[in-house]
């Protein structure tokens, strides 16, 4: 015998979810909080971009981006050509120096050192380091080198170094804590040696993510004013491309010595030399998100 | 750990214990093994003979370190901090535990599936061409690639679509193309930890034909929890059981009895193994 008569019980529990009142008031309360949330995290992003554009679109033309910087700051004309250029110099130059080193220093932790003493020391040290204000490393490289050897914007490629480094050193671990260990073991197990299985198989894998990683080391690095001002000296107004000698500017340092001007004309060019900053990073950022989308689609697609 | 014992191995196993079928040669003599994860003993007194072409499968319960044997023919043991081994394990005589033993090079000889299938996230065809890569194998590639395949009976299901990734697959088929990686170089022995208790039971059948297939060619070791596929598979089944250790309450696992698989599911000596395989324990 089934009993299939209607049980009122039964329905009230079910039902609880969507007919309760408090229910759908936590509910309600709870999706406010997580919009408003995003909306406030947002909101200064959405409007500092915006803020730029609108004081800085007017100074960017073709002069802008080819011609010298002007002898005097305080009226228009001139370019930032020198400064775009050093700023991607710069970071270049500090990227390849710390990508290569952050990566292996990664691998080395996570692949190698383990528990270990010593990787437990690195590990210590890169997030010491991570705290450094940027201004101390400007410090640093300004007395061991840059009162040897002079300003140059490769003293200024070695601050960036130091400030990307730490940052790609942690990101890539956490990159490399997520191969599962079982790729490894297959690795292994094929006969392949740790070295090797760490090209062909876990830097592979982890890929995506240490790009995202060393991505945001070059955003970082490429903003930063203070590292540089000592080290690669701000009076150079023409074009510069030797990252070995002779003074070189950067976007950030001009953005910090026009706006510290009462002049309308050099503030102009302050507004001009952020949105440009902006979008640099912006290219990149996408660019990256191209290249390990296009590296990911041919590992898992 | 000399050498010399080598000359006391016999290629052909001793008359006394061979099984009806005629006598196969030997490719593993394990001694007296002992496999330890620091001070604590997790396997003891492992002595058996591994023939060639032949599928051995090890059953037994939990915890009776069947995995951590089968773990000990390639050296995978070695990758785990604190393992250590005593006894030999001789293959063709060799003792893998000589200190002059490259585990690389024995790995390349014997090859492992385990028990979840793990696939790189790499194209279906870079799976397979992984180890003959490694090993230098850089001619006819395409074909050594189709040859596995077809081996694993992946074939047909893949053919069309090698460029694309391996993490696409269904479990079985990426099971399957796991297998296909481990025989890609050739290997003289194939290890499988538990091969089928991630899968369904379509896709068991699938590597149990498999096994079957490729024996021919291989000599397989695997270890399995399910007692009807060890029957089924098996020319020889070892038994491993569990013992408590009194005064610090660990377990250490042990080989019961190790023989022909009909002998050990239908007459077994030791009456462990006869309550294992009727199911009144375990």
């Amino acid at each position: 015998m089934t009993d299939l008569s209607f049980d009122r019980e039964a329905e009230r529990l079910l039902l609880e979810a969507t007919t309760s009142r408090s229910r759908r008031v936590k509910d309600r309360l709870a999706s406010v909080w997580m919009v408003g949330s995003v909306v406030v995290a947002v909101v200064p992003l959405a409007i500092v971009v915006a803020y730029v554009v609108a004081k800085g679109a007017s100074a960017l033309s073709v002069d802008w981006f080819t011609k010298d910087l002007p002898a005097v700051t305080r009226k228009a004309g001139g370019g930032m050509g020198p400064a775009i250029v050093g700023t991607l110099l710069i970071t270049a130059g500090a990227a390849l120096m710390a990508i290569p080193l952050g990566v292996l220093g990664a691998v080395y932790l996570h692949e190698y050192g383990g528990r270990g003493r010593l990787a437990g020391l690195i590990r210590f040290m890169a997030d010491v380091m991570t705290g450094v204000p940027s201004i101390v490393m400007g410090l640093f490289i300004y007395t061991v080198f840059t009162l040897r050897f002079g300003l140059m914007g490769f003293g200024g490629s070695l601050a960036l170094a130091c400030l990307m480094l730490p940052i790609i050193i942690r990101s890539t671990e956490e990159m490399l804590r997520l191969v599962p260990d079982e790729l490894r073991q297959g690795s292994y197990a094929l006969g392949n040696r740790q070295w090797r299985t760490v090209v062909t198989v876990v830097l592979p894998a982890a890929f995506g993510g240490i790009v995202s990683g060393v991505m945001l080391a070059i955003a970082r690095a490429a903003g930063e004013t203070a590292p540089l001002v000592f080290v690669i000296g701000a009076a150079a107004r023409s074009l510069n491309t030797d990252l070995f000698s002779g003074n070189m500017t950067a976007l950030s340092v001009q953005i910090f010595s026009n706006a510290q001007t009462p002049f309308a004309a050099a503030q102009t060019r302050a507004w001009g030399a952020a949105l440009t900053l902006i979008a640099i990073v912006f290219l990149f950022t996408i660019l990256a998100r191209v290249v390990s989308a296009r590296v990911a689609r041919r590992h898992n697609a | 750990m000399s050498t010399d014992t080598t000359a006391t191995v016999p290629t052909e196993a001793p008359a006394a214990e061979a099984p009806p079928a005629p006598p196969a040669k030997v490719v593993f003599d394990v001694q007296d093994l002992d496999v330890y994860y620091g001070a604590f003993r997790a396997v003891r007194d492992v002595s058996l003979q591994v023939h060639q072409h032949e599928i051995t499968a090890f059953i037994g319960p939990s915890g009776c370190g069947k995995s951590t044997v089968l773990r000990c023919f390639d050296r995978m043991n070695d990758l785990i901090e604190g393992a250590r081994v005593e006894g030999r394990i001789l293959y063709h005589g060799v003792d893998l535990y000589d200190p002059r033993v490259d585990p690389v090079e024995v790995r390349k000889r014997i090859g492992m599936v385990f028990q979840k299938p793990n696939p790189f996230p790499k194209s279906i065809y870079d799976n397979i061409a992984f180890g003959p890569r490694l090993a230098g194998m850089k001619d006819d590639l395409d074909d050594r690639v189709e040859k596995a395949l077809r081996q694993a009976a992946l074939w047909d299901e893949v053919k069309d679509r090698l460029k694309k990734s391996a993490m696409g697959l269904s479990g079985g088929q990426q099971q399957r193309l796991c297998i296909a990686r481990a025989i890609a170089v050739q290997p003289e022995v194939v290890l499988m930890d538990e091969p089928c208790s991630a899968l369904d039971p379509i896709a068991t059948a699938r590597i149990e034909d498999l096994m079957q297939e490729i024996k021919s060619e291989y000599t397989i070791l695997i270890v399995t929890h399910n007692m009807q596929q060890a029957a089924r598979v098996s020319d020889r089944t070892a038994f491993f059981t569990t013992e408590v250790n009194p005064e610090s309450d660990t377990r250490t696992g042990l080989l019961v009895e190790y023989d022909s698989t009909d002998k050990i599911f239908s007459a077994p000596s030791d009456e462990r193994t006869e309550n294992y395989v009727t199911g009144r324990f375990g």
